[in-house]
């Protein structure tokens, strides 16, 4: 420890000259669409107020084209799938002939759902994210096949359901009946996996603003979600990132959908409680 | 004769999977986070030390730190300190502790242990994202760790 400390003084002096804060996330306001402010950073949840002082969304970290290109619907490619989620939305399928419109009239009536998921169905005895209720409606209240957790349908449908959200701020319940889900989330956040022993914490709690290779990293939030990316140019559900993120440190990843990608989930999103409901949002 | 050497040889990498000679990741003794003796006898090539610091592929170290000396590699992170001088700052024994396992030198350390093979939490297949299997080694072979540290060795201000 000696060792370090020598070490670190020693380069201390030559850190803080070469780089001015060059990598902070922006001082800058989203405003979707010339109306609704979206809150991009607030004071943190108080579960995480040993830890982090602010929490922020991942916009703030992104280049000022990406920016731009999600405050404004007809910039937002993210848009599109949530214009065909509508038709669908009104597709009647399954053995009950019904559609989502049949009991759900229209999307707006799902204003402040995503904010609160994933929560705790009680009678199902589960918490639950969004994906698995969409799918839970279409087996057993239309009779309709599954859609696949991370596919193509089934995130334009999430989209369209936190699109009606945005501005909202995420507000998950962590203690009562999902107290020990939480718990367990909480652990896998801190769990450094695989070869290169890398927790989510590692790089989004503690060097978020810094560079990482070419990416600038964030806080690793998921009030943004699907996320649509430029770089594979559609929407990208929560559990796919999180896989992704965990292949990156050489590990054996969990499978989208599993019971520990749903307790990270909720932990996930509770570290961005008090953040605007911003999906589908644009990432590189 | 040559043909028993080889044939020892191959014994060697199929029973601890380093070449003979050779001190396997489990074997390597640390001394406050320092290890004295080379992992191969064979002298480190600072040449190849430098790929090995710039790559992607292999060691890609300018993931977290700023080496300036290879100002024609892009996007280097600032995760760790700048390199830029550690072969002022540390002694080859302590180089070479902190590239096989940086976590016997600063404990907890965000970067990766390059020459272990065991204790880790659901290690994978490279970034395949499925589980390690029979090929699973460390991330750079002891005489890649002797090349990066006789590189690291150059970097003087
Ligand atoms: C036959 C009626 C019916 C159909 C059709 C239906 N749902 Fe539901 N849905 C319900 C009921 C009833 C609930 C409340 C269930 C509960 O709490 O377990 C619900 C709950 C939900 C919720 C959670 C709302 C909340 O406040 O937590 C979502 C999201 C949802 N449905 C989406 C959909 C989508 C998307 C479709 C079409 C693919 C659909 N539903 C089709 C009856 C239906
Ligand atoms: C080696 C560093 C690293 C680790 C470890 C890591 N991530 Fe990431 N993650 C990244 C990078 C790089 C990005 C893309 C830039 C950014 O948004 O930070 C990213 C992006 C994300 C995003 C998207 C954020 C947004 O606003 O679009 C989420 C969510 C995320 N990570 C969650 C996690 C979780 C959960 C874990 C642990 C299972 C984890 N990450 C582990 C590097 C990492
Ligand atoms: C995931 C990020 C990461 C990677 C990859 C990484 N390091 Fe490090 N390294 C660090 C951090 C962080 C420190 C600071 C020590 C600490 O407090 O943990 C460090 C410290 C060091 C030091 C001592 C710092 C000094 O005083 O000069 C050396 C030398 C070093 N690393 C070399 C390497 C080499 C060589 C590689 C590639 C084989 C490498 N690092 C890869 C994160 C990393």
């Amino acid at each position: 420890m000696i060792k370090k400390t020598r070490a670190l003084s020693a380069i201390g002096a030559l850190v803080l000259a070469a780089t001015p804060a060059l990598a902070d996330p922006v001082d800058a306001t989203l405003i979707l669409n010339e109306e609704t402010e979206m809150v991009t950073r607030t004071a943190a949840p108080d579960h995480l107020s040993d830890t982090l002082d602010e929490v922020m969304s991942g916009w703030l970290f992104r280049g000022t084209e990406t920016r731009a290109m999600q405050a404004d619907d007809f910039d937002n490619p993210g848009m599109i799938f949530v214009e065909q989620a509508m038709d669908t939305w009104d597709t009647v399928e399954g053995t009950e002939d019904k559609s989502c419109a049949s009991c759900h009239e229209s999307p707006d009536t799902m204003a402040g759902v995503r904010a609160v998921y994933p929560k705790w169905n009680e009678a199902a005895g589960e918490v639950r994210t969004l994906e698995m209720q969409i799918n839970d409606c279409r087996e057993n209240r239309m009779g309709a096949e599954k859609w696949k957790y991370t596919g193509g349908t089934m995130q334009n449908m999430v989209a369209l359901i936190s699109s009606v959200s945005r501005g909202l701020p995420v507000n998950v319940a962590i203690d009562g009946p999902v107290q020990s889900t939480w718990e367990k989330g909480k652990e896998l956040y801190y769990t450094r996996n695989g070869q290169l022993e890398l927790s989510c914490a590692n790089c989004h709690e503690d060097n978020y603003g810094n560079m990482i290779r070419a990416d600038h990293l964030s806080q690793g939030q998921i009030n943004g979600f699907p996320v649509y990316r430029l770089k594979n140019t559609k929407l990208n559900a929560v559990h796919a990132r999180f896989k992704g993120c965990i292949r990156d440190t050489r590990a054996e990843t969990y499978s989208p959908g599993s019971e520990e990608f749903i307790a990270l989930e909720l932990y996930v999103a509770s570290r961005g409680n008090g953040l605007s409901v911003e999906g589908p949002s644009i990432r590189n | 004769m040559r043909k028993s050497i080889l044939a020892a040889m191959a014994l060697a990498l199929s029973a601890g999977g380093s070449a003979a000679g050779e001190i396997a990741p489990s074997q390597v003794k640390f001394e406050d986070g320092a290890v004295a003796t080379s992992l191969t006898g064979v002298p480190g090539d600072a040449a190849e030390g430098r790929k090995i610091v710039g790559s992607k592929k292999l060691g890609n170290c300018v993931a977290c730190h700023v080496v300036s000396e290879q100002a024609e590699v892009p996007f280097q992170g600032e995760i760790g300190p700048p390199l830029d001088g550690a072969g002022d700052r540390w002694s080859e024994a302590e180089l070479r502790g902190i590239v096989a396992n940086a976590k016997m030198m600063f404990e907890g350390s965000m970067m990766p242990s390059f020459y272990k093979t065991e204790g880790f939490i659901r290690p994978g297949k490279a970034y395949t994202g499925k589980a390690a299997d029979d090929t699973f080694g460390p991330l750079l072979t002891a005489q890649q760790i002797e090349n990066v540290v006789a590189y690291l060795g150059t970097l003087k201000e």
